[in-house]
Parts: C-alpha cells; structure tokens; sequence
C-alpha cells in the first residue's frame, strides 16, 4: 500500500497544512469531477519522544507551566503527563509557530482591543523570548532556581503574577500567559494524533466520544447518558488496514 | 504582460454557491462558460473523509478550509478617527476559500427573508413614521419583493433537498411550522430534522411562554435525497462537526453535494483553480467590460476575454474588485456621495449560557448538526410591534447549538470560574453535559449607518502590492438595544426550560474584529432603485457596466435577522433568470437609469 510512503513524506510539522493553498498549483478542471485519490492526507501521529523546538530547559519549563495550569487530580492526569508540552513543542515546531498562514505585513502598531493582536513576533518566537524571561526572573527572585523548581504555591503565584500582568513577560503583559494557557487548552482537548490529550483522557473526563461519526441512533434518546469510550483518528478502523 | 486566452461567453469570478449557480444556469443556454477560483478544488470523496474529517484542531483552530490571511486580509477600525489595523488572523467572521466557497463551510441553516424584509425603508416609515429611524440610518427597500423571489427560494431549496416544516403554505398557516414567514408555494423537500434534547427541550420552554416554536430549516438531510439535478444526497448523522468543517457524508448542501457534478458534465463549462482574478477589465468607454485578468498559482498573469462577467466571490472582495477595476464611484461617508462600499453590515449575534443540574440533565451536546435547533421567529424584523421599544430590527432565537466539540464548548462556564488551575478543570467536568450554549443564539439584524462603510486602506498591500480593502464599522445604539430586549426574552426561554443559572450575553459595542459572531458579511455593492443609492439594479447588474452581474450578500442593501444563505441562493436564480429570459436576447441595461 501505498500510505506508509506517504506518511514518511510528510514532515511532523507540514502535517496540520499539508494540503495547503498556498503550494497548490493552478489546475483547468472540465469534463467531470477530478478524482484524485487521498489528495487530503490525514494527520501524521506525533512520537512523543524528545522535543522538536524546545531545549530541554525550555521544555522542563513548559512541563511544568502546563502542569499547574491544568493540574492532575486522581481520575484524570494533569497538562504534563496528558501531553500538553509535546503538544505546544510540535506545535510551535510547525507553520502555527511561524504564523505561516496569518498577514504579517508591517506596520506593527499597538491599536484598540477590538482591533485584535498586533504582535510582531510569531508564536516560537514569543515563547523563545518569554521563557527566557520567566527563567531569569525566576533565578532573580528564588535564588537562582529556574521555574520548574519551585514549590506548586510559588509557580501558582507567578501564573498569577502573568495574568494580572504584574510580571510582565512577552510582548506585552499577560501576553504569554495568554498563549501559553491557550495552547496548553488545545493540547488537552485536540484529537490524540497531536500528541496531546493522551489515552483521550481529557475526554473521557467530561464525556466526549470524540472522532464518532454517527449519532443516528441516539438523536431522539433523550436525557440518555451515552455509553460508548471515545476514540481519535488514529484509533479508526479505516486506519488499521 | 498578460497572455490572452481564447475568448469565452460568460466568465465567472469564484465558483462558491453563486459562481456554481450562474455557472449551470449560463452553461444550459449553450454558452461557453469559465469560472476562475482563487483557491483549490475541492470534493467530498477526496478531500473530507469520514476517518478525519473530524478533527477540531486542523479544521476549527487552524482553519484548514479557508483564506489564508498571509494570501489576503483587510483593515479594521471602529471609525474614523482611528487608523485601521490589519485583521491579522480571523475571528469576528470566515472568509471561505476554494471551490465551493462559503456552501462549503457554513452551518446549512437555509432561511428566507421576511416579505417586509425588501421593503423596509417604507414599511418601518409607513408604520412608525420617518422620526422614529436614527437620523444617520441609511436602509432601502431592495427593489425586489418576496413574492417576485420566492420561486427562486424554491428552486434553491430543491437544489439544497432543505429539511424543514413549512409555517405558510400559499397563505394558510402550518402546524409546527413558522407562522411569521412569507407564504410558500409548497413544502419543504424533506421533513425537518429529529432533535437531541436539549433543542427539544427549548422548543418546549418557548411553547410553556405562548410563542410558537418550529425546527430550524436546515440543509443537514433528515433522509436521502435526489435533486432535480440527479445529484444524490445521504442523511446527516449528526456527528457534531459541521460548520468550519467539509461534510464527508454527502449530507451537507454545497456546492459539491448539489450541482457541481450536474455542472462538470457540461462540455461548455471548465473552472481554473489557484487562480485568482485580479481586475475586471473595461474597454475606452468605461461602460463594458471587456474579461478579467488573473494571476495563476506560478504567479503568470493571463486574461481571459468574455461577453459577460459574473461577479461571484465573496463579499468582501466583490467590492474589492469593482474599487480595484474602478467601476462605479467610490462611496465617501462626508458627503454620502458614491456607491461602492456603502451600507456595509454584519449580524448583530447574542447569546446565553444555560447551566442545567447536572444530576438531572444530560444533553449529549456532541449530537448536533449544523443547522439543527429549535427556533422562534415572534421577535424577528417587524413581527412585533417595536413602538414601545425605541429600535426597529430584531432576529430569529433558539437553540441551535451545533456541537459539543471539547475546544469550542468549554468556553461556557459558570461566571466566577477561574481560567486555570484545579478550579476550572473541575468546572470544565461538571457542566460539558449539562449546559446548553449557542454562540449565535440570538441571531440579529444589522442596519446600515452613514459611518459603517468599506474603502482603501492607505498603508497595508496584499502580495501583489494592491492596498487592502478597510472596514470602518461599529455598533450603533439601535442594534445595541434591540440585542439587550432579545436577549432578555432569550434568557427567559432557558428559565422555563428549568436551568439553574442562566447568564445572558447581548451584544455589546465597540464591534470586535476578535469576536466570531457569524460570517454574514453583507452590503458594499447594494441593489437600488436607481443608480444614485447603489451599485447594482433589481437583477444585481451593475449600474455602470451592463455585462457585469454582482452576485451575493454584497447585494444586501442591510443585514436581516436570518443567516443569508437561502436569499443569496435565491437571488443568483433571479439574476440568473433574468440574464437568461432578458438580457441575452438584448444585451443591455435591464433597468434604465
């Protein structure tokens, strides 16, 4: 068959754009409906081994950030160990690190709230930057010990501090507390591929029967909890052939 | 320099609902027709599959299916005294790309207007007098009327196999339909959608208050269908990922689900993809045009000549193109002189959050469709009487949540609810099941104003160094009011539907460029009675160059309180018949000016 091939052509971070507009070719279409077979490619699973951007101080950071804001409780893990960080890595690896897709044009001027986020340096970048900040402000502040180090009340207090914007990483206040907490949410809940939200435990968790494509049978069974687990794309039968 | 093409009869700008529409119709009369697609193909069997169709992150987040804000953008500012920033990635609103366009994303909900809807300058004038509408309001009547369009929402219907429950059936009020809407000639071609409990349960709630609740009309199939194209359609399954996403079970109305396999089997018709144009070309008298030039994905520019253009993209970038071509004036909000950019508007969408027990209620949110729901129509356009109220507008409501999607739906939680730590995760556990939120529950009207309006902007360019269209729009106190009187009545439902906590959200002002409401874009090249107060004529051609038609929502004189999908179905019909029936036997301008 011819997948496997195609999946090692696929590069880990091409995965989420890989049918993308912009390297597509101008094509004259007559005569009847083209048909090109698996032209969509599916995502690519994510190894969760090793790190694809972070160093490995970056990423003990990012572990340990993730794990506070979404913190593990005895049914369900926390941000670290459900894969967040792999997640934000492979993600910042990729054209969403980049901001490949989105209009990065100059001027960059600050506007109104409504105006939307202006930022000039893309989401790797930001991260790049911001935990070098934290890192030094820990070290600053805690004698000498990076972020992952502390005590869950003391990174409780500097998530805090990022919030409100009293510490004033990143672009501009409360910025990366924004992007990380938001990246860190799309981990916990994306489809497994992607290397966070591992077992689905997240799903499982509220409730979610994720990639099903069929409720028919279960439209009109009102007030009915339902029963089946959650699978993920990569669990679909259409995948094990 | 442009390497010229073969001259065809009739070129189309965009091959989304309307492009597809114009496309089939031009191409039955035996023309030769070529539509020119910015973005790619695309088609259920190869591109949507049911293995990983469903996939929040690529599809939602990441907006695998759309226009590429690196490819192009606009600017945005409230108004004038503020210099407009670019729309650096998307969010009040989505802009398609590809064939199939907006048909290809959109939830399916196929409304048609209110008969006072095309006359609404002079029903709200005759009604409540000229004093009662804000002085800087600038509606019009559309020029056409509902009788004049609803064979042609018939047509698109029955294109689309539209499930619902028809309320008026040739003036005789339907059960469990919408009493509020124009009468139908017949009814809807399938039977409405089943609904999950919670839509059920709304529909209860709002019959317990004395309205009259109907399911909304949807372009997800309750059965299979064939069209009157041959083109075959399956039934929904409900599977939760519908608007943002393609529909990998033939059950959403789209351009590839309903007529693009009627269309590719025409002989005259071939489509170039990754091929966008980038002006329409005018001979010496400024008064026709002559085809349009494009520049394909090798960056090579060519220029197709034509007897007649179709002016199908999206919205925004009709009116880019004609401001781009130079057709017509330019409108200019000091003076209120000019037409293209004028009367631009959006939706006016509210919202309320509906926390249920838990230990009693468990709604499944995961089983939806896109245009599933519940809905009541007492509070829509002029259905009430707003004397008493100080607005004049208003929109349809109900439950129409269409997914229970992990990313999207846990932005529903109680106020009060921390944004991290062990707190939210417990709140993120305690009310997935049990809470109903719709984002765009309350779905309102947007009028138009002197001061919301589209232009140049005179610092940013897209790739080929073209300045970017500008949006200067915000809310007016008209629209704020009428969202805070519907959302009131909104919250109320949820209260006799039994929630314990309901947390009403109306719109309000400044417009946020951030905020996804709905990508109901409307206006900029409006419909008129005469040349002065617009930019196309009853049959959406253009006032200053004949052979060109102006197809979509830019045709919008204002928004309505209904998503715009089934008017714009019905007015490429229109358009297209009288192209068909009119104009080819006498190329000319259809209304004189």
């Amino acid at each position: 068959m011819a997948r496997p091939n195609r999946r090692k052509v696929l590069s880990a971070m091409g995965l989420a754009l890989a049918a993308s507009p912009l390297s597509a070719r101008a094509a004259v279409i007559e005569g009847g409906m083209p048909w090109t077979p698996d032209r969509t490619q599916p995502p690519q699973p994510v190894d969760p081994k090793g790190w694809r951007y972070f160093t490995q101080e970056e990423a003990e950071a990012v572990e340990a950030l993730v794990d506070r804001l979404i913190p593990p409780d005895p049914e369900t893990p926390g941000g670290k160990d459900i894969g967040c960080a792999v997640f934000i890595d492979r993600q910042v690896a990729g054209p969403y690190g980049s901001a490949e897709a989105l209009y990065m044009s100059g001027p960059f001027h600050d506007g109104t709230k409504q105006q939307g986020p202006q930022a000039h340096d893309p989401p790797a970048l930001h991260y790049r930057k911001a935990l070098a900040a934290l890192d030094k402000y820990c070290r600053g502040s805690f004698g000498d010990k990076p972020f992952a180090a502390l005590s869950d009340q003391q990174k409780d207090q500097i998530i805090a501090d990022l919030e409100s914007g009293k510490v004033p990483l990143g672009a501009k206040p409360g910025s990366f507390f924004k992007q990380v907490l938001k990246d860190t949410q799309q981990g916990f809940f994306a489809d497994p591929v992607y290397g966070g939200n591992r077992d689905m435990a997240a799903w499982k968790m509220i409730g979610f029967p994720g990639a099903r494509y069929d409720y028919t049978d279960w439209v009109d069974r009102h007030n009915e909890r339902y029963p089946h687990p959650p699978i993920g794309i990569a669990d679909h039968p259409d995948w094990k052939g | 320099m442009a390497r010229k093409l073969p001259p065809k009869d009739v070129v189309i700008i965009g091959l989304g609902w309307t492009g597809s529409i114009l496309a089939h119709e031009l191409a039955q009369e035996g023309l030769e027709v070529v539509a020119i697609e910015r973005g790619p193909w695309r088609d259920t069997a190869t591109d949507f599959s049911p293995a990983f169709a469903q996939d929040e992150l690529r599809y939602r987040l990441r907006h695998e299916l759309f226009l590429r804000p690196a490819q192009m953008s606009l600017t945005f500012r409230n108004n004038r005294d503020q210099t407009a920033l670019p729309v650096r990635d998307w969010g009040a609103f989505m802009l398609g790309n590809g064939v199939g366009g907006g048909g290809l994303h959109w939830n399916a909900e196929t409304w048609r207007f209110l008969p006072t809807d095309f006359t609404l300058k002079s029903h709200l004038v005759q009604r409540y007098g000229q004093k009662f509408l804000p002085d800087d309001m600038t509606i019009q009547d559309w020029g056409v009327t509902y009788g004049e369009l609803e064979p042609h929402y018939d047509r698109f219907e029955y294109l689309c196999g539209t499930s619902g429950q028809a309320g008026n059936l040739k003036g005789t009020i339907q059960a469990g339909g919408n009493p509020f809407e124009g009468p139908r000639s017949r009814p809807y071609p399938t039977p409405a959608q089943k609904q999950p409990f919670a839509h059920t349960l709304f529909g209860k709630g709002a019959a317990d208050l004395g309205y009259k609740p109907f399911p909304q009309p949807s372009g997800n199939l309750s059965q299979a269908y064939t069209n009157p194209l041959g083109v075959e359609m399956g039934r929904c399954t409900y599977c939760g990922f519908c608007e943002w996403f393609g529909c990998a079970n033939y059950s959403k109305a789209s351009p590839q689900t309903t007529i693009l396999p009627a269309l590719l089997r025409q002989p005259n018709f071939t489509a170039r993809t990754e091929c966008e144009a980038t002006k329409i070309l005018l001979d010496k008298s400024g008064k026709r045009a002559t085809g349009v030039l494009f520049v394909d994905s090798s960056g090579a520019e060519w220029e197709q000549p034509a007897e007649l253009v179709i002016l199908a993209a999206f919205q925004l970038f009709n009116v880019q193109l004609l401001m781009l071509s130079g057709i017509g004036q330019r409108y200019d909000p000091l003076t209120g002189e000019g037409q293209i950019g004028r009367n631009f508007s959006h939706q006016t969408v509210s919202a309320a959050m509906a926390f249920f027990d838990k230990k009693k209620f468990n709604f499944n949110p995961f089983v939806a469709s896109g245009a599933i729901g519940m809905c009541i129509d007492e509070f829509n356009g002029d259905n009430f009487d707003h004397g008493p109220h100080g607005f004049v507008g208003g929109g349809y409501m109900g439950n129409v949540q269409s997914n229970g999607r992990p990313l999207e739906t846990m932005t529903a939680l109680p106020p009060g609810t921390p944004q991290w730590g062990a707190k939210w995760k417990e709140a993120v556990r305690d009310t997935y099941l049990s809470t109903i939120y719709a984002g765009s529950g309350v779905h309102g009207s947007c009028y138009t104003y002197k001061t919301n309006y589209l232009d140049f902007d005179p610092t940013y360019k897209d790739r080929f160094g073209r300045p970017l269209l500008r949006m200067t729009m915000d809310f007016h106190d008209n629209e704020l009011k009428m969202s805070a009187f519907l959302t009131d009545r909104y919250a109320e439902i949820f209260k006799a539907m039994g929630a314990q906590q309901v947390v009403k959200k109306p719109r309000k002002g400044p417009y946020d460029i951030t905020q996804y409401q709905t990508s109901h874009l409307c206006g900029g090249a409006i419909m008129s009675a005469t040349p002065k107060d617009g930019a196309v004529n009853r049959y959406l051609q253009s006032w200053d160059v004949p052979n060109l038609f102006v197809q979509g929502a830019s045709g919008f004189p204002q928004n309505a309180g209904y998503n715009p999908t089934g008017t714009v179905g019905a007015l490429a019909f229109w358009s297209a018949g009288a192209i068909r029936s009119q104009y080819l036997k006498h190329p000319g301008p259809l209304v004189d000016a």
